[in-house]
């Protein structure tokens, strides 16, 4: 393949989980929750998605474990905050840290196992465009099912009465519940997509994106996606753009490491994690500041009765 | 679902203490269905996890050492947590601790003196506080949520100290190993009693517990931190600066957790090296939260803690338990925690 396209499909792959686990966490949002677990509930994704692969043979079956096992965490986390109304930044930690450790429980006998390349689905004419046909034509299942849920999340929540609900039970969750939705089943939901996202998010890291397990390999992916959603505002358009800008940013710092330009590597590692900061600092000087949030979000909510 | 929550008009002193241990008791018993699913015998769990770290003389000295960084870094957290800021980058502010303070070390390396330790616990306190002020102004002046950008701070700080000791930093003569030099005696933090291993640490940790207990139960700010934490607007209607109090709950944390790091860096390390910590920043946030916020409380949770952590060492050689275990244990035991504050503040009750 020649450079540019398959530059631009690298930026793909390693975007693809921010945008899946971003839109995961969005939605959540949307709805009100604040759920700090994602980095847990991906790290899960990837650990017990790529076992799931190995012992089935099945990259497809280990990505459908991985999104099981993303949801399950959710599920604990729903447990706790919803359920029991438990403060939801403290059960979003304890749900990433839980999900650090059974990870690396699960994931120990499956370390240095090789994962072969997951299959591409090749879109007829359109993959035939010069540069960029091959990068957004000739892709995996998983990059088709982004973009899928990047138009799904955004037309449900914006177009129909089920993300008119959602929305209006994370507005304000004292008059969702005086209107008769029913906030914790709605939140309930949410949180489960959520889930489901992130497990998704952390399979592919591990099936495709690095096609090996090895502890902690989400490496802040997770708390880089509730970044991505606070960057977004509320709005989809730009959660996507961020991810894909996101994505560039690590492709960027791997070649910079293996060209050798001088720059140590520890500091070109540090630019997620700068950019983060500094995307979210640009993003308040735009005077876009405290723009977006849910109402009632990472409020616990008790009815009355 | 046929269950739901009800407030308690009141929450009795009893079920406040005996909230945390309840907690615990079940986190353990959960912990013991696993370890027995797995086919590990809880006879040896037992023995290695609670009877060794509290019976042999190594044992407890080993876990009142793991337990200073610990108290430290958790007694700052308090502050940040009770004003309702969340400081999950205490595992950051730590390592720029050790950073800063090991500077001073390997700057005076050869020279001696007596001041080189007070200059190096200085120094540290400082990392840490700068290093913590960082997440409190961005919150102040940008409005950026301080969880986002403390935890994304702890991967800058590993990332500099890993590139100080693997370049600029190296010992020359260390056959290329990523440390810098050894610190003098002079750079050491001293045990009370030759030959012994407890050190001036342990003073200082109980020092902050006191004074953490007087500040927050004693004093104006200690009241304008729970007033913040639990009704900003009442606290802003009350002449409290809601953003000084932030830089100031971020300071008070991030220099505890710094002097944490140059205390366990200069005592029990004795050099810097690409990893400082196990993630003693994360475990104080299970400790301050199992100790229900208050510094006694905290005190004795680290203790608990530091006794896992002890074990878990003990257990991958004897049960080959990986640590991955005892992180997972601790992700369990915040749950139960939780879940046994929302007992204390709700009843569950039939539905009718």
């Amino acid at each position: 393949m020649e450079l540019i396209p398959l530059i631009l499909t690298t930026i793909i792959t390693a975007a693809t989980p921010l945008v899946i686990a971003a839109l995961g966490e969005h939605v959540v949002e949307r709805a009100g929750v604040l759920n700090l677990g994602v980095e847990g509930m991906m790290i899960m994704g990837a650990s017990l998605g790529f076992a799931g692969a190995v012992v089935l043979d099945s990259s497809l079956a280990g990505l459908m474990i991985g999104m099981a096992a993303g949801m399950a965490m959710a599920g604990v986390f729903a447990l706790f905050a919803l359920g029991l109304a438990t403060n939801q930044v403290a059960t979003g930690l304890a749900v990433t840290i839980l999900g650090l450790g059974l990870a690396g429980l699960i994931g120990q006998s499956f370390v240095g196992m090789p994962r072969p390349p997951i299959g591409l689905v090749t879109i007829p004419l359109l993959a035939d465009i010069p540069l960029i046909g091959p990068a957004l034509f000739r892709q995996d299942i998983v990059v088709y099912l982004s973009v899928a849920l990047i138009l799904g999340v955004s037309f449900v929540l914006t177009r129909t009465r089920a993300g008119l609900i959602l929305r209006g039970v994370g507005e304000s969750h004292g008059s969702a519940h005086a209107l008769g939705l029913p906030v914790l089943k709605v939140r309930l939901m949410a949180v489960l997509f959520g889930g489901l996202c992130a497990g998704l998010a952390g399979a592919y890291l591990s099936l495709v994106y690095t096609r090996f397990w090895s502890p902690g390999m989400t490496a802040g992916r997770g708390w880089i996606a509730l970044a991505l959603v606070v960057f977004a505002g509320g709005r989809v358009w730009r959660l996507v753009a961020g991810s894909y800008l996101f994505g560039a940013i690590m492709i960027a710092q791997l070649h910079a490491q293996a060209g050798a330009i001088g720059i140590p590597s520890q500091f070109l590692s540090m630019l997620p994690y700068l950019m983060t900061i500094a995307a979210l600092v640009v993003l308040s000087l735009a005077g876009r500041r405290g723009v977006g949030a849910a109402g009632s979000l990472g409020q616990p909510f008790v009815p009355d009765r | 679902m046929g269950l739901m929550l009800v407030p308690r008009p009141h929450v009795s002193r009893l079920r406040g203490v005996l909230t945390p241990l309840a907690a615990f008791a079940v986190a353990l018993a959960i912990a013991a269905v696993v370890l027995t699913a797995m086919g590990k015998s809880l006879v040896v769990a037992f023995q290695v996890y609670i009877a060794e770290p509290l019976t042999s003389a190594w044992g407890v000295q080993e876990v009142i050492l793991k337990a200073v960084p610990l108290t430290l870094i958790a007694i700052g957290l308090i502050f940040a947590i009770r004003a309702n800021r969340w400081n999950i980058g205490a595992e950051g502010q730590y390592v720029m601790g050790g950073l800063f303070g090991g500077a001073v070390a390997i700057a005076t390396h050869g020279m001696g003196g007596f001041w080189v330790l007070p200059l190096m616990l200085i120094a540290g306190v400082a990392g840490g506080i700068l290093y913590g002020l960082v997440p409190a102004l961005l919150r102040n002046r940008f409005g950026i949520s301080e969880i986002l950008s403390s935890l994304m701070l702890v991967y800058v700080a590993e990332l500099l100290l890993d590139y100080l000791v693997r370049g600029p930093w190296r010992d020359p003569r260390a056959f290329n190993f990523p440390k810098s030099v050894n610190f003098d005696a002079a750079a050491t933090l001293q045990p009370f009693i030759e030959g012994g291993k407890l050190h001036w640490g342990v003073a200082l940790a109980v020092l902050a517990v006191l004074a953490a207990v007087i500040l927050l139960g004693r004093s104006l700010f200690g009241f304008a931190v729970a007033a913040t934490g639990e009704a900003p607007r009442a606290a802003n209607f009350a002449g409290f600066n809601e953003k000084l109090l932030t830089l100031q709950v971020f300071a008070i944390s991030g220099g505890l957790a710094g002097l944490a790091g140059i205390v366990e860096v200069s005592a029990n390390i004795g050099q810097l090296q690409p990893s400082i910590s196990q993630g003693y920043g994360f475990t104080a946030i299970i400790v301050a939260f199992l100790g229900r916020l208050t510094p006694v409380g905290a005190l004795l949770s680290a203790v608990v803690l530091s006794m896992l952590l002890i074990g878990s060492e003990t257990a991958q050689i004897m049960l080959k338990l990986p640590f991955d275990m005892t992180r997972a244990f601790m992700g369990l035991l915040l749950l139960c925690v939780l879940a046994g504050e929302a007992m204390t503040r709700y009843r569950l009750v039939r539905r009718a």
